[in-house]
This record gives C-alpha cells, structure tokens and sequence, in this order.
C-alpha cells in the first residue's frame, strides 16, 4: 500500500513519458502503414479456412451440454491465438531487435524516460496494435456470420488483456535472449498453447489432463473470448481475467527491472 | 540559429559546480573501471578527459550522464543525486554518445523531433527546434532523408543536434570526433566552441590531443581508473614536458652518446626504435650542441611540446588493449 501511494502522484507523467514510445512507433510506421493493413487479412484467412472447411464437415458440436456451430466454438479461440501471436511477436523479435542491435533504448534512456517507462510505451503500442487487429478480427467474423450474440463486443477488450499479458511477458523473456537463434524456443511455446488451449475442442476431451490445458495463458485467454462470443457469464471468467493479469504484472515488473540492469550498468 | 541555443546559461562563477564528483569507483564484477576519482566543473568551463583506451572516460561519462549509478562515492550534478533525481538531471544535460545510436527507422528530421518528445517538449517547438537546428549542423537539406546514408561525420552533427533539443546547460560528449575526416572534425569543434560562447558547460572525453588543447580550459588525464594529473592545457605541458622537443633520426652508432653532448639541456632523453626525443628547454641550441660534438642526425626536428608528450609520459607507450 505504501508503495502504492508513492507511485500514484508520479502516475500522468510516468503515462505520459511512455506514451512518448508509442508515438515513436506510430512515427516509424506512418510510412509503412501497409504493414499494418496486412494484418486484416490474417483473421480473414483463417476464419475463410474455418468456414468454408470444418464448419460444412462437422457441423455443430456439444459443449457444456449445449449445440453450438463448430465455427462459432473455434473462431473465439483463433482471435485469441491471433491476440497472443500478435503481441509475442511484437514484444520479442521487435523489441529485441531495438534492444541490441537499433540501440533505441540507450538513445531514450539518455532523458528523462525511466526502463519501467520504455517497457511501458513499447508494451502500449503493441497493445494499440492489438486492438486494431482485435477490431478486424472482429469485423470478420461478424460479416462471415460466425456470431450469434451482441456480447461479442466483449472480446476485443478481451484480446487487449490477451495482448498485454503476452506483450509484457515476451519483452521479459525477451531480456533474456543472448542472440537471434534463442527465438526458435518462442514457436516451442506459443505452438503447443495454440493446438492444446481447448482452442479446437472443449476441455472435457482432454480428460485428465485438464489441469495440465489450465496452465496455458491462451486457455484462460480462449475461455474469456468465447464466453464473450457464446454471451455466456460465469464465475470462471474472474479466474481467467485474474490469471491474465498476473501475468501482465509479472511481465512488467521482470522486463522493466531486466531492462533497467541490462542498460543501465 | 541564435534563439535555438542563445537561452542557455550564461558561465557565472558565484555558482556551485555543475558537477561535483568525490572519490566515485565504477565496478563491473571484479573489474573497477573507475577507481575513485575527484573532480569539479565550473558552469560555462569546457572540461576534458584525456586516457587511452580502457582508462574509465566512458564509464566515468555515463555515471555523469545519470545512466549508470556510482558504486561508491558522491556524485553531484546541477547539486542533486542521480541516483534520486535522474530524470530533472537528465532534462537538463545532453548527450553524444561514444557510437552514434541515430534512430534508424526514422528521418533525420524526426530524429529530432521524437527526441524533443522524449523531454516533453510540445510538438511545434520540437519542430522549430529541429529545423533551427539543423541549420546549426548544416544538415538542413538532408532533413527529409534516411538516417543510415549519411557519412559519419553528417551522423555525428546530427547526434550533436538531437543532443541540443532539450536545450542543455551541461554537453557530455564521449569521444565526438574519433573516426572523423579533418573537415568534419574542424566542423564540429566549431560548433563545440560556439555553444560555449553561449555559456553551455562541456565535457569531453577525447584521445586527440589537438582537441583537447583546441577546446578544453581544463583537463585530466586518466589511466586505469585514476586521474594521474589536472590542469590547463598549457599547465600541464610546463609541469608534465619541456618547452621543446628535438626530435632525432641518428645512425645506430650515434645513439649512445646523445645526453652526454647535449648535456645540461637535455632533461629527459627518450631512445625509440624509430628516433630519439630529447625534452628540452632549447632544442636548436641542443641540437647545436650535438653537432658541435661531432653527431650528425640523419634527420632532426625541433618543435614545441604538445599535450601528446604530456600524455605519452604520463600513461606511456605501452598499448593498452
């Protein structure tokens, strides 16, 4: 609580300071908006696939005892994966790139700006990226009609908690990396969460390995989106927010100190 | 150009030090790049480190620049501590890092103008700035280009630049003109010395002893970690070398008699691979001497000493990396 109370007076300029790493990005990608763009056509690839193949093969299934389209159960979890994959890669390939080989953060850490700061502004904008994605995403699916409830408005806040959760715990491990080739442990991580997150079928079919599903963040992540999508509110979804937003403060509290000592020796 | 940097401190020698430094060490593990060092700069002065490579200038330089904490001592600058106020020191200095860390991603004129951000400076004035600026640097024309085709020497202007954004009362630059043409060089100390006019406090680390004598009121001389001797550049010679040196190319059988002709004139004797020094009040009348003795040089040369003999005594010539 003391802490808290220290921190809070220093809280708009410590907001303002990072939002300065986000205008930063937008800078950098006003002349390479097209990126961007591209991004749009992930979701409608994916949910194209879904559509057109599973949803005439298999039709509608049982979840919790109740029929749904086999579309409207995966499309929730691919937004998700799309939410995780997004920011994995904004947080650790970008940032690492900016870390050791742009020297970006040395350049800012000369003024004001504070790790904590840098760490926040960076995580930001891959979270504004995030929800601009998260909105197309959205887009999608409703006009391919893989919807069937209003709340499903719900799940773009949704994949911004998804995004910040991923952003903040890739930059920490991020930190960690020594070169390029320790990336190939990040699809070793992200690729077993995509397949096995009860994203293309329920947790009950995992049986008693249900608990091992609930270890990964993109379950929780998964959970929350199509809850949101299915409008159907239960207690679970404070397990899933809680459990996202550890990881967020735990990822921001690790990056900000590991960036503190890796630039400030 | 005037308005950009034309507001900054005018020197005033009833004010406290800029920086107050009073037995700071830097250690890396078991590595003490910095070995407890003192040292004050006055407001408007331009203070110079001088140490070959690996002496504790960079170090010594971040810890000023209220990047990288003391590990012990105490450091002052504008009289508060950066390990408690960083960032309203910070606000206040600008940097010019040893390699040019320009934002590659972004023009040269948004270089500028981010960095301008960063010390929160509204949008209109970071673009005043950057422009007036950029007249500063001669680099107006290139605004609108990418940062990575540039030469170094446009690099390093620009660094300079993005380093007066802010508007600092105190400059640290680390090494400004290692790897620069002579061109880009007497550039560049041009504009150093008029931000000075202007009252803006500086201090440079440099190996080049031109620069340092160019620019540099006062300066030590730093080697593994300590500061082995301070003054002015002129002060320095007179306590460190003599007036002269007489420089001597003789045949191998020549060598062995040299301090012995010269005599009371040579008050130090240097035997090189290459050639002899002799340090001395008069090198003509030494070299007069010599040949009066019956030696003569294959080549010889009589010049005033320079902060190089001061350095070279000083830290020696033992290669040091």
């Amino acid at each position: 609580m003391n802490a808290l109370v220290r921190v809070m007076p220093a809280l708009p300029g410590t907001l303002r300071r990072s939002s300065r790493m986000v205008e930063r990005s937008v800078m950098v990608y006003r002349r390479t908006w097209m990126i961007i763009v591209s991004g749009f056509f992930e979701p409608l690839f994916y949910l194209l696939s879904i559509r057109i193949g599973f949803g005439a093969l298999i039709g509608e299934v049982t979840v919790d005892g109740s029929l749904i389209d086999y579309a409207e159960f995966v499309a929730p979890a691919l937004m998700a994966s799309a939410a995780m994959n997004g920011a994995v890669y904004d947080s650790t390939m970008n940032i690492f790139y900016k870390l050791k080989h742009a020297k970006l953060y040395e350049t800012v850490l000369a003024t004001p700006l504070s790790p904590t700061e840098v760490a926040a502004g960076e995580i930001l904008w891959a979270l504004t990226r995030g929800l601009l994605y998260s909105i197309a995403f959205l887009i999608c699916i409703v006009a391919l009609g893989m919807a069937s409830s209003g709340w499903i408005l719900l799940a773009v806040p949704a994949c911004v908690l998804i995004g910040f959760a991923f952003a903040a715990m890739g930059m920490a491990v991020t930190t960690y990396m020594r070169g390029w080739s320790d990336f190939e442990f990040i699809p070793a991580a992200t690729l077993p969460m995509f397949l096995f997150s009860a994203t293309f079928y329920p947790i009950s079919s995992y049986g008693g390995w249900a608990w091992a599903v609930q270890i990964s963040p993109l379950y929780h992540g998964a959970a929350l989106v199509r809850a949101a999508a299915l409008g159907d509110a239960s207690w679970g979804i404070v397990g899933h927010v809680t459990y996202l937003v550890v990881m967020a403060g735990v990822g921001l509290a690790i990056a900000g100190r590991r960036l503190g000592t890796l630039l400030r020796a | 150009m005037a308005s950009a940097i034309a507001s900054l401190a005018v020197p005033d020698p009833s004010h406290p030090p800029v920086i107050a430094a009073r037995s700071i060490t830097k250690r890396f593990g078991d590595f003490e790049a910095v070995r407890g060092i003192d040292f004050d700069v006055a407001r408007g002065e331009c203070f110079g480190f001088l140490g070959p490579n690996g002496a504790g200038k960079s170090s010594l330089m971040r810890m000023v620049s209220s990047v990288s904490p003391v590990t012990s001592g105490e450091l002052h600058i504008f009289g508060m501590d950066p390990a408690t106020n960083g960032p309203a020191i910070r606000a206040r200095m600008g940097v010019v890092p040893q390699t040019d860390n320009l934002d590659q991603e972004l023009t040269v004129e948004e270089n500028l103008v981010i960095y301008g951000r960063y010390f929160d400076l509204a949008r209109s004035q970071c673009r005043d700035r950057a422009r007036e600026l950029l007249d500063f640097v001669k680099l107006a024309d290139r605004a609108g280009s990418r940062v990575e085709p540039l030469s170094g020497g446009m690099k390093r202007r620009l660094t300079i630049a993005r380093s007066l954004m802010n508007r600092p009362e105190l400059l640290l630059l680390d090494e400004p003109t290692t790897g620069l043409d002579p061109q880009a060089r007497h550039v560049l100390w041009e504009r150093l010395y008029q931000l000075k006019e202007q009252g803006v406090t500086l201090v440079l680390t440099t190996h080049y002893m031109d620069e340092a004598e160019q620019l540099c009121d006062r300066l030590v001389v730093m080697d593994h970690g300590l500061i082995v001797a301070g003054g002015t550049p002129r002060g320095l010679i007179d306590e460190h070398a003599t007036r002269e040196v007489l420089e001597l190319r003789l045949a191998a059988s020549d060598r062995s008699g040299v301090a012995q002709h010269i005599g009371d004139l040579a008050v130090r004797v240097e035997d090189l691979p290459d050639r002899v020094l002799v340090y001395t009040p008069d090198g003509d009348e030494a070299l007069a001497r010599l040949r009066a003795a019956g030696v003569h040089p294959l080549g010889s040369l009589v010049r005033r000493s320079s902060l190089e003999d001061v350095f070279l005594r000083l830290t020696g010539r033992t290669l040091t990396d």
